[in-house]
């Protein structure tokens, strides 16, 4: 057994943290306490060897803390009142915590930013510092976001179990989303590229946990097909390549066939959800041998039902995209025209992209568009990619 | 981010206890930030006559005293946040205080990720 240190705690985190907090409640003192035996370990082990059994190390470590941390407590009220912790059991006792813990992670009293910064600290055993560095902000502030959601979920209530079963699914939906959403910060980010294996680690946790649950299955595939393709969507000055100019042959292989299997048997289960739905156009882009033998017209299909189980303006805007590509630019370019009137994204540089994009397939003027495009967009790398468009669209317009 | 404009010269002269009051609206908005883990940092701007201007003049680069422009309306400082939207951004821009004597701007800032 050669895992690395960091590994191994990684995956122990949320198991002795389970433990703790089925035993003793209290989920923020729980959460503070594994923190530091996580981090005595961290100091400890690579100096002085893995202990044989380290969960139990780590709960005996972590129990210890959270007594100390009880009686100081109890001495500040002046409570008269021993905490009495049992002795650990050796052995793991075959109950896995963590999908109870993502439940409270992602409990709907909390903000987006807060489950995030909660899952990935108490169900991704990442230090606070670290998640604060992945997230470009000072420590202090991701330590203030994450005591502010622990006192959020102590006064919420919530019990450490998995949510009844009338509201299992949707509590689940919150939590594949927060999964996604950790992903999506990694991916989009050139300098965070630790989130995306974090966001995969953690969703095959909870697709071992869940193996027979299509959605679960589809998320890991979605963003196996999708992180796939990072060789290749950046040049080494930074700058982004759209899907249609890359260079194929850098996509990872393995990561498209493991993530091609899990969509074939996860189309196969049950009704399709929204993660399945995009999970399979990312196998029809991942499987197109080029950008020009790509399937438009099975995408545009897929982008129909997706529409229809997810409704919202960003799918129509990508089905515009596969409308276009599949029917030609000006059946794209009128259900476009459709949106405009729908603020959540009229206004989005994406509209803009998009109509620029299918503007020069039915070559029409695009310069006006790409440039709204360019001064909408917060992202640096893709202003540039989006000027760079316009002055080459100028440039071919030109008489 | 959230620009923060006002007229220096017009601040000093404000009563005590109005001055006090905005001094207090400050100090709660920045503990509520603090608070809720969405301060990134910020930095309050030196009195506008401490200013020097660089900037190319008859081809070649002159330095100057003051400000670039020269309006009633100073730029006074920054504050940055991180929120979870721009309504929340917006929000915070309306009740601080220079909203009511100045001008507030909130702008959005570039980062390094993208997908074309």
């Amino acid at each position: 057994l050669s895992e690395p240190v960091e590994d191994l705690l990684r995956r122990l985190a949320p198991q002795v943290l389970g433990v703790l907090v089925r035993r003793h409640g209290r989920f923020d003192a729980c959460e503070d306490a594994v923190q530091e035996a996580l981090l005595a370990a961290a100091l400890q082990w690579p100096r002085e060897g893995v202990p044989e059994n380290a969960y139990g190390w780590l709960i005996t470590v972590a129990s210890r803390r959270l007594t100390d941390e009880l009686r100081a407590e109890s001495a500040r009220v002046r409570r008269e009142e021993t905490v009495y912790l049992q002795d650990v059991e050796p052995d793991a006792p075959g109950h896995d915590d963590t999908l109870t813990l993502l439940f409270l992670c992602c409990h709907p009293a909390l903000s987006g930013p807060s489950q995030v910064a909660l899952t990935l600290r108490a169900v991704g055993g990442l230090t606070t510092a670290e998640i604060a560095q992945a997230f470009l902000v000072p420590e202090a502030t991701m330590a203030q976001r994450i005591s502010r959601a622990k006192a959020t979920v102590k006064k919420s209530d919530a019990g450490f179990a998995a949510p009844a079963r009338e509201e299992f699914d949707e509590r689940l939906r919150a939590v594949l989303q927060v999964l996604y959403l950790i992903f999506n910060e990694g991916y989009t980010s050139l300098r965070r590229a630790d989130l995306t294996a974090e966001a995969i680690r953690l969703t095959r946790v909870v697709h071992r946990l869940l193996p027979n649950d299509g959605e679960v299955a589809a998320l890991l595939a979605l963003m196996l097909l999708t992180d796939a393709r990072r060789p290749a969507r950046t040049r080494p000055d930074g700058s982004l390549v759209p899907l249609d100019e890359q260079d194929r042959s850098l996509w990872d292989r393995e990561a498209i066939c493991e993530g091609a299997a899990l969509v074939e048997r996860a189309l196969a289960s049950g009704p399709l959800g929204p993660y399945r739905l995009q999970a399979a156009i990312a196998a029809v882009h991942a499987e197109a041998a080029s950008a020009e033998d790509t399937d438009w017209r099975e995408i545009l299909a897929l982008y129909e039902l997706l529409e229809r189980v997810a409704a919202n303006p960003m799918v129509t805007l990508n089905r515009a995209v596969a409308l276009g590509m599949a029917r030609g630019p000006q059946a794209g370019l009128e259900l476009l025209a459709t949106l405009e009137a729908d603020d959540r994204v009229s206004g989005h540089h994406r509209f803009y992209a998009v109509q620029a994009h299918l503007l020069e397939l039915a070559g029409e003027p695009a310069r006006e568009a790409f440039l709204e495009a360019a001064r909408r967009t917060t992202s640096a790398p893709e202003r540039r990619y989006l000027e760079e468009r316009a002055a080459s669209s100028s440039r071919r317009s030109r008489p | 981010m959230l620009l923060i404009y006002n007229n220096p010269d017009a601040m000093t002269s404000l009563p005590k206890d109005e001055l006090d009051g905005i001094f207090g609206t400050v100090d709660a908005i920045m503990s509520e930030l603090r608070e809720r883990g969405e301060l990134l940092g910020g930095q309050a701007l030196a009195h506008p006559s401490q200013t020097k201007t660089v900037r190319m003049i008859d081809g070649a680069i002159a330095t100057t005293d003051g400000p670039f422009v020269e309006a009633k309306e100073q730029f006074a400082g920054t504050l940055l946040v991180d929120v979870e939207d721009e309504a929340r951004a917006v929000e915070i821009a309306r009740r601080w205080p220079d909203a009511s004597y100045g001008a507030m701007e909130v702008r959005a800032i570039m980062d390094d990720g993208g997908e074309v």
